[in-house]
């Protein structure tokens, strides 16, 4: 087994080259990553929780470093540090009693409307609130039988395992509520290509719903193609039009579906460049704006200044051939300065009040509750990654 | 020819499996672009947007997948190898770097020799310099090559190119070179020319026909990646006078038609590839670095390096703990590297600044370069120029376009420093070979130099810049020597930093118009040469001939009134003829006609008198006559042109024809072959035409006898 600093090393050069794409994929490995470090940590004697908290955050920092603008990343930092809070205060209170161990449970499981009004204890037979709730609760009982020591790390180890299937199965999840959302005849927009969208969509169509897509082309990069050629694999009515032809269309359209890179805290969306205007499209004819997003994209941060800071400036490649404008760019002649700019921004910022529907495999969500899945999946203690210790780095 | 080792064999079988990727990184340029700088620091060690150029090259070659790297270290070696261990590149996870050092290298002929003595390269390897910035990836080309190379195993080398089109009007590339012209078949993507200095091409006709087509381009840029067979190397040991990869290599084996080696091509359409040549790609790369075309090559992507770059509106780059004053204007595409403080009112655009400088109130930067801790005091003024580490630039100092400052050079206050001076502590080397021709050797008096360098280095500090600081020419307290620009290297603005000046480009502008008005006299090597241009026949009508023959007559008579000297009108008869476009036959007729008006033209009572006249003038005007008699044609143009005037012009004269033929043949002017040859040439002619023959019979009698004598006697 390799050594963990080769390993986060490997990571953070591959973040840094930009050669992980999608954020699945990068919440995926930074897991996978975590749980290694996690299973190659000593464990001291006091303070457990703390010395596991102190190696993630060393890891998360220069994770985050690495690539500030994926989001996944440092979103997947804290939901495992809230494991491993969560974690040990569970066996803390086990320590003490069952029945305070009964009051860790519902401060763990998360406070979805729905178990707020089943107040039963069978709700852990939901699927989609499982997930840390009910599989802590069934370790906490045999925690008295191991030595504390290992018990809380085994069942970290365990519950990031789950965040891993969470991850890995959150298209899945996502795409079970397409039928409550899409009805028969209507017609559905989206733009570029998104993995959740797309699987959303013919979960739909397997369900025997017939409707229609539109699918907006997202240039630069020319996805929209990519997402038409497997809806037409799968049967499905697709229309591929322009960029510029959304305003025209969307009155046609009776719901927008889209993807995201990232949903901030307060509601609003990091999605890739070209999404702000549809939303606002939308808005003007009054068509819904569903993004649909895994829980590893949200995050805890609120954006501020988005535009910029939590942007990624693409190689204008993608726009012009550099050849062909070769002599556009000679700045050897006249004032020396390049008079031809090429700006190739990788993402929007669509704020909270154009969405109109958050589905995440949790459930669907309104952009004014996303604070309150926030508190459920992140410690506010976790905001910032920074060791206290050594601040300076 | 090719020396294949015994292992090749062996090799191939290995070839399914898995061959690490090698790459050859040349860290030195064997060039002296970047002079004085490159006299301290290497080259390849030379900041680029704040991050050495070779952590570039390195963070590509890793990225694309290159296992293995030998970094060639010749020049300044120490400082390479100390920068590669710093910076982590030496045990680098994913790539092994070993470097190679040698110090009798001169080029990079050399370097791939000393590489196959090592016998360190096993396979198809990627052949790169240290100054190369690409974001390729290098798959599909390697792929292709070895594709090729299953099929023939000539074709020993890819080269990659890209499309970039050289300026109409200067004839250079946007990186400086100049126009690069490469015949390339568009079905294999074989080369078959390459001609990069600014000849006049030629394509031989085997091209066409061994090739159904061939693309001929000018819009190509030539990145300096080869991906390379392992006979390449062995080929430059095969030829040990191979120095240069394109000049001796390249071309080396695209005229030899023995050994059949093939090169092909690799165009890349969305990636960035680029090679720092001179100044002028220095300052283009940095330009496309902060646009981006480099993708994720980019400062604030830092892949190497330790600050934190951020992307701010309009392409401003900025680390996070600069010391900016409120109202300093900070323009677009500017990069302010770490710990560097700018003070109030000064004004920043399209310019870089590196780590820890200091920037005083009201200065002003435009498109400059400058490196780290560099300090420039209130009100300077830079515009374009580089400025390397630990300047010190005194108030209100000036640096006009194209300045290059060294490392450490002081410039006094209210210095106006002239536009592309470099300054550097270090005095100019007294030896000037500046003809691009001698690079080599150049660069091997460059090791001697070194050497002599690293014992002035010896030196304290305090004692060099004492020393430095009686150079008075950039100011009383400043410290450094003004390089003068060598002669050759007039055209020092083509490479600059600075953009062409509005000037020089009116000037290139208005000699390109020139060039389209007449076309014969375009290129100025030819209108010096006084053999006469081919003709065409049907282009000289006959009023051009008169008039040509007045204007002659004209220059002659002024000649004569104001007593001016025989080469003056040498000059003048030769522009004349130069616009008429006439021959040199021309000329001789047009000026023997001048002579004898002037002859006939003096008042004169008899023949005799007239004789004497004549006889006169030609004695006086020998010189100038004999001039443009080069050749026996010369002289039976001007016994013709003599009949000429004796039956139509100056009637007079026609008594005395035999007489002055005889007297020019007793001055030398006219030979006896040409009157030999005129004679045999009016042999034929009409009654009419052989008046003169006829009375020029005895003398022409008499000159045959005359030489049968001589031959006689010579017996």
């Amino acid at each position: 087994m390799p050594d963990t600093q080769t390993l986060v090393n490997d990571f953070v050069n591959k973040l840094k080259k930009r050669k992980i794409e999608g954020s699945q994929a990068t919440a995926r490995h930074t897991a996978e990553l975590l749980r290694s470090v996690i299973s190659q940590q000593r464990i001291p004697y006091t303070n457990q929780a703390g010395a596991l908290i102190n190696a993630i955050k060393a890891v998360g920092e220069q994770l985050i470093a690495a690539n500030p603008v994926e989001l996944a990343v440092g979103n997947i930092i804290r939901r495992v540090l809230h494991i491993i809070r969560e974690e040990d205060l569970s066996l803390t209170t086990a320590a003490i009693a069952a029945a305070v161990a009964a009051a860790a449970r519902s401060t763990l499981r998360p406070p979805s409307l729905q178990t707020l009004l089943e107040d039963v204890p069978d709700a852990t037979a939901v699927p989609h609130t499982s997930s840390s709730g009910g599989d802590s609760e069934g370790r906490s009982k045999s925690a008295d039988k191991n030595s504390r020591s290992r018990k809380l790390k085994h069942d970290v180890i365990e519950a990031v395992n789950e965040l891993i299937q969470d991850i890995a199965t959150c298209h899945e999840h996502i795409a079970e509520q397409a039928v409550e959302h899409i009805h028969q005849n209507e017609v559905i927009l989206t733009l570029g290509r998104s993995r959740t969208v797309m699987e959303f969509l013919c979960a739909a169509k397997e369900k025997k719903r017939s409707f229609r897509v539109f699918v907006a082309e997202g240039a630069p990069r020319y996805q929209g193609h990519v997402l038409a050629k497997e809806l037409m694999a799968r049967d499905l009515q697709t229309t591929v039009i322009t960029d510029s032809a959304v305003f025209a269309m969307i009155s046609r359209v009776n719901m927008v579906i889209v993807g995201a890179h990232a949903i901030m805290a307060n509601g609003g969306v990091i999605a890739p460049v070209g999404l702000n205007m549809v939303a606002l499209a939308a808005q003007r004819h009054a068509v819904p704006f569903v993004v649909v997003a895994g829980s590893h994209k949200l995050c805890p941060l609120y954006p501020h200044n988005p535009e910029v800071l939590l942007n990624e400036l693409k190689s204008p490649s993608d726009l012009l051939d550099f050849g062909e404008f070769s002599d556009c760019l000679d700045i050897g002649c006249g004032t020396g300065e390049p008079l031809l700019h090429v700006v190739n921004p990788a993402f929007d910022y669509v704020p909270p009040n154009l969405v109109s529907l958050f589905i995440t495999d949790t459930g669907g969500h309104n952009p004014s509750y996303m604070y309150r899945l926030i508190a459920d999946y992140y410690s506010a203690d976790d905001l910032v990654i920074k060791r206290k210790s050594t601040a300076g780095n | 020819m090719v020396q294949r080792r015994p292992s090749k064999t062996a090799e191939d079988a290995d070839d399914l499996t898995h061959v690490p990727l090698q790459a050859i990184l040349l860290a030195d340029s064997f060039a002296t672009k970047f002079r004085p700088i490159t006299l301290e620091r290497p080259k390849v060690l030379l900041p680029l947007v704040g991050i050495p150029m070779i952590d570039y090259s390195l963070a590509w070659l890793e990225s694309a997948g290159v296992e293995e790297v030998f970094v060639f270290c010749c020049a300044h070696s120490k400082q390479v190898i100390n920068h590669l261990a710093k910076s982590q590149w030496l045990k680098h996870p994913n790539m092994a770097v070993t470097t190679i050092e040698s110090h009798n290298s001169v080029s990079a002929g050399d370097a791939m020799r000393v590489i196959y003595e090592r016998n360190v390269i096993h396979g198809d390897f990627v052949l790169v310099t240290g100054d190369t910035i690409s974001n390729m990836s290098l798959a599909e080309a390697l792929q292709e090559h070895k594709d090729r190379r299953k099929k023939d195993n000539n074709a020993v080398m890819t080269m990659v190119i890209k499309k970039s089109k050289p300026s109409a009007i200067t004839h250079q590339s946007r990186l400086g070179t100049d126009e690069l012209f490469m015949a390339i078949n568009p079905d294999t993507n074989q080369l078959l020319f390459y001609e990069d200095r600014a000849n006049p091409i030629t394509l031989e006709k085997s091209l066409l026909t061994a090739n159904s087509s061939v693309s001929l381009h000018n819009d190509m840029q030539d990145c300096y990646i080869d991906i390379c067979a392992p006979e390449v190397l062995s080929l430059f040991t095969d030829n040990f006078d191979y120095q240069h990869l394109r000049r001796d290599f390249l071309k080396g084996l695209l005229v030899d038609e023995i050994t059949d080696y093939k090169i092909y091509t690799h165009e890349i359409h969305s990636n960035y590839a680029a090679r720092v040549e001179n100044f002028r790609s220095y300052d283009t790369i940095s330009k496309d670095i902060m646009q981006r075309w480099t993708y994720p090559l980019v400062p604030d992507i830092q892949s190497f390096g330790s600050s934190v770059m951020k992307l701010g509106r309009q392409g401003m780059y900025s680390a996070s703990d600069i010391g900016l004053s409120s109202n300093a204007q900070i323009g677009p595409f500017t990069l302010i590297g770490k710990g560097t403080t700018i003070g109030s009112n000064s004004k920043v655009s399209n310019s870089i600044i590196g780590e820890g400088c200091k920037i005083g109130s009201n200065v002003s930067i435009e498109g400059s370069y400058i490196w780290n801790n560099v300090t420039v005091e209130d009100g300077c003024k830079l515009k374009h120029a580089v400025v390397c580490d630990g300047v010190v630039m005194k108030a209100r100092t000036v640096l006009e376009p194209g300045v290059i400052l060294s490392f450490k050079v002081v410039i006094g206050e209210d210095i106006v420093v002239p536009a592309y001076s470099k300054v550097s502590l270090y005095e100019q080397p007294t030896f000037q070979d500046s003809d691009e021709e001698l690079e080599y050797t150049d660069s091997s008096s460059g090791m001697a130099e070194i050497s002599s360098i690293n014992a002035l280095t010896g030196l304290s500090d305090g004692e060099l810049v004492s020393k430095a600081a009686e150079a008075s020419e950039v100011g009383a307290n400043g410290a450094g020597y003004i390089w003068s620009v060598c002669e050759g290297r007039e055209e020092e603005w083509r490479h600059s930093v600075a953009p062409i000046s509005e000037d020089r480009f009116a000037e290139i502008l208005q000699a390109a118009a020139e060039g389209v008005d007449l076309p014969h006299i375009d290129n100025p090597q030819h209108s010096e040469e006084l053999v006469a241009p081919s003709v065409d026949p049907e282009n000289l009508t006959e009023d051009n001939i008169d008039e040509f023959e007045k204007e002659v007559e004209a220059t002659f008579q002024r000649a004569v009134q104001e007593n001016i000297k025989d080469d003056n009108v040498i000059l003048e008869v030769n522009s004349l003829r130069l616009s008429y476009n006439m021959a040199a036959t021309d000329c001789a007729g047009a000026l023997f006609y001048s002579v004898m008006k002037l002859a006939v033209e003096t008042p004169h009572s008899s023949n005799n008198e007239l004789y004497k006249n004549v006889a006169k003038v030609i004695t006086t005007w020998k010189k100038l006559l004999k001039y443009y008699l080069a050749s026996i044609d010369e002289e039976i143009e001007v016994i013709l042109k003599f009949e000429e005037i004796c039956s139509e012009s100056a009637k007079e004269l026609s008594p005395l024809f035999s007489q002055i033929l005889h007297f020019l043949y007793s001055l030398e002017i006219i030979q006896e072959e040409a009157i030999l040859a005129w004679e045999s040439e009016k042999q034929g002619a009409d009654e009419v035409d052989r008046v003169f023959l006829k009375q020029a019979e005895s003398f022409i009698e008499w000159l045959k006898n005359a030489s049968e004598e001589e031959s006689e006697e010579e017996e």
